[in-house]
């Protein structure tokens, strides 16, 4: 195993990939001669060059349909957003098109292509860049959507997203690409996409979350620990597929859920989890499922207020103790 | 006293109320060119081929109409009579694997890139054997065998797909053009402008045509879009031409000069191309917004009777020939409808069917 900042194993991923495809190729705002808005691609464009390397102008909409073109016509392209919150302006490509494409001409087309970036907010950076996206993007079909948490799972399952026949949306968070963990020295290392994994094992209470919420629920499941209170942690690392198998069959042993969402409530991640939960383990359950969102309130710029709106692991002991009956 | 204040009127009004008793017209046709099919390079042959093939364009969307009317489909039938010269002249002015990609007018471009009448009509009514399986309808026409890439339903969302397109052209260096049709509805969409900019930053080898038939919907080019057209193009440094949609001729001529020059230096072409759009811009159209002068002044330039007097008055084929051809093509088209009535829509499976190129995938 070999120690990585989150950033340097997405590099990895798509380092490896463009060695072993010709056809892959990365483009963005600032992927190139700035080396990435985000270090992500640092170096790449020494190695691989202007063809493969391209820096695109602020034209979400123009670049994100362009890759969309160019993987229907033969090519793997990963598309970087600065941030999924300015994906919004190429929302027609990646919903209008890249996931339908295929079906509306009956199968004529693929179209393998990633859209990556960070996603979700990062601090206090107010309520245009703040917005959790993966829930949203999970609604269209033929659109995957991967949000992991760790380097180990991010470099993974990136190299899976880029070898997908269709269209995957990656997203990452600016506040984790310095995270360090450990990644997988084994050569050409993938992980499946749609695969949850149990990140903790804890009798009492499971608890599903991913990207930088897993790290807010690790936290609290410390602190719980003190007091006697084992959590099971599910990371789903992907948002679609789910896996709700795996977080099924934590819940039939602890009998109780909480899900960390750092979403707004209605529709998110979270009320689907929690419908799943109660179809398929309803009779298993202690008590009601319980989630833990963003209010449905845009995000605001002052630092107690950005603290107020953003779950932590106070918000998640609360909602543990709450399933658990111990308040 | 204070004057009084000007009413506030956004969007120039209807017809501009000029009482000279002129036709008051969307578009004004260029000059058409004035060389012969044998100036241009062009058979005898290809000349009766061309004919033949808008002929099909022609009578294939009149069939089309008639089986709307009667019910035996339904969805969106947007239809491109008049603009058949824009499709044929293209097609042959390329070579035949460049690459096309349209809007949702596209059942001329279909037919002209090797979409059969059968698989084209059955399309349109919803069939298993249509060229889309019956998921497309009238808006998602495809080959994309023969690189014709289909049509799209997003005014102007396709745009940077056929940009995409010649991107990875450019990347494979396969030497291939792509031609990317829009209507000048499209025009007025931000994607075209993000797609000419970074075209013209990136050298891509594509032709964005934009055929302009007067209407954006209902509204008329001078009430959706300031200035003209194709002058756009100098405000991304991009080469650019305007010419004569309603005569095959003058279409072939431009589209093999530019596609020539695209090949050799990669750089991409802005071009309007005046045509005419006879129906309404769906079938559920009342046409309200234009008079029936003005669409008579422009049938005067049909461009299929127009190549049909090429051909007779040329001698390039006698009277009973060109008959003989009108006579197969109405048998062919028949044919289609016969054959799409009869074959048989998509079972149920195929509702989960071509969603995924890799492993499907359906949340419940």
């Amino acid at each position: 195993m070999a120690v990585l900042q989150f950033r340097e194993a997405i590099r990895q991923a798509i380092d490896e990939e463009m060695q072993s495809d010709e056809d892959v190729f990365i483009m963005g705002e600032e992927v190139a001669e700035y080396n990435g808005a985000y270090k992500v691609t640092e170096g790449l464009l020494d190695k691989y060059g202007f063809r493969r390397v391209i820096d695109t102008p602020i034209s979400e909409l123009g670049f994100a349909g362009i890759g969309v073109g160019a993987a229907m016509n033969g090519l793997r392209p990963i598309v970087e957003f600065m941030t999924f919150n300015f994906a919004v302006l190429a929302l027609d490509q990646i919903i209008n098109h890249a996931s339908k494409a295929r079906y509306m001409l009956g199968g004529q087309v693929s179209v393998p292509i990633v859209f990556r970036g960070p996603n979700a907010s990062a601090g206090q950076l107010g309520a245009t860049h703040s917005v959790a996206y993966d829930s949203m993007y999970a609604m269209f079909p033929g659109l995957k959507v991967i949000y992991p948490s760790e380097p180990g799972d991010a470099k993974g399952l990136l190299k899976s997203a880029i070898r997908d026949d269709d269209p995957v949306i990656f997203m990452e968070s600016e506040q984790m690409y310095g995270l360090k963990g450990e990644v997988s020295e084994e050569e050409d290392y993938t992980i499946p996409i749609g695969k949850a994994k149990v990140k903790r094992e804890g009798s009492d209470v499971t608890v599903v979350a991913t990207g930088k919420m897993y790290h807010v629920v690790k936290q609290a499941a410390e602190q719980l620990a003190k007091d006697g209170v084992e959590m099971e942690i599910i990371d789903p690392r992907t948002i679609k597929p789910f896996d709700i198998e795996a977080v099924v069959k934590s819940v039939k042993k602890t009998n109780r859920c909480v899900v960390v969402d750092e979403s707004h409530p209605f529709g998110g991640l979270a009320s689907e989890v929690g419908f799943l939960i109660q179809r398929e383990a309803f009779d298993y359950l202690d008590a009601p499922v319980k989630r833990v969102t963003l209010p449905d309130v845009n995000a605001p710029f002052s630092k107690p207020l950005f603290d107020l709106w953003l779950p932590d692991a106070k918000n998640v002991i609360d909602a543990v103790n709450t399933v658990t009956y111990r308040k | 006293m204070a004057k009084k204040k000007q009413e506030a009127i956004f969007t120039p009004i209807g017809n501009d109320g000029s009482s000279d008793g002129k036709i008051d017209k969307a578009v004004d046709l260029p000059e058409p060119t004035k060389k012969t099919h044998k100036q241009l390079g062009l058979t005898n042959d290809q000349v009766v081929e061309m004919f033949e093939q808008m002929f099909l364009q022609r009578r294939f969307e009149e069939r089309a109409m008639q089986m709307y009317q009667k019910g035996k489909f339904g969805g969106f039938l947007h239809l491109y009579i008049g603009q058949e010269a824009v499709s044929t002249g293209t097609t042959f002015a390329l070579n035949g694997d460049d690459d096309i990609i349209t809007a949702y007018r596209d059942h001329g471009w279909g037919l002209v890139r090797g979409v059969t009448p059968k698989a084209g009509m059955a399309e349109l009514f919803g069939k298993a054997a249509g060229c889309s399986k019956g998921k497309g309808g009238s808006m998602h026409f495809a080959n994309v065998e023969e690189h014709f890439w289909g049509g799209y339903g997003i005014v102007g969302g396709h745009i940077p797909l056929g940009g995409g397109i010649a991107f990875a052209n450019k990347y494979k260096e396969n030497d291939r053009v792509t031609a990317c049709f829009l209507g000048d509805g499209a025009v007025d969409q931000g994607a075209l402008h993000e797609t000419l900019n970074i075209s013209q930053l990136w050298k891509l080898p594509a032709i964005y045509a934009v055929e302009n038939n007067g209407y954006s919907m209902g509204t008329a080019a001078r009430r959706h879009t300031v200035n003209e057209i194709y002058e756009r193009a100098n405000g991304y440094g991009m080469k650019n031409a305007v010419f004569n949609g309603m005569d095959v001729f003058t279409v072939y001529e431009n589209m093999k000069k530019i596609a020539k020059e695209v090949r050799e230096d990669s750089m991409p072409w802005f071009i309007e191309i005046r045509t005419y759009r006879y129906r309404g811009h769906s079938m559920s159209d009342p046409q309200k917004y234009r008079t029936k002068e003005e669409l008579e002044e422009y049938q005067k330039t049909d461009p299929v009777e127009r190549l049909k007097t090429y051909v007779l008055d040329k001698k390039l084929a006698s009277k009973k020939e060109v008959e003989e051809i009108e006579q197969k093509v109405e048998d062919i088209v028949l044919e289609a409808v016969e054959f799409a009535d009869e074959t048989p829509f998509p079972e149920d499976k195929a509702l989960y069917e071509d969603m995924f190129a890799g492993e499907p995938y359906f949340h419940v």
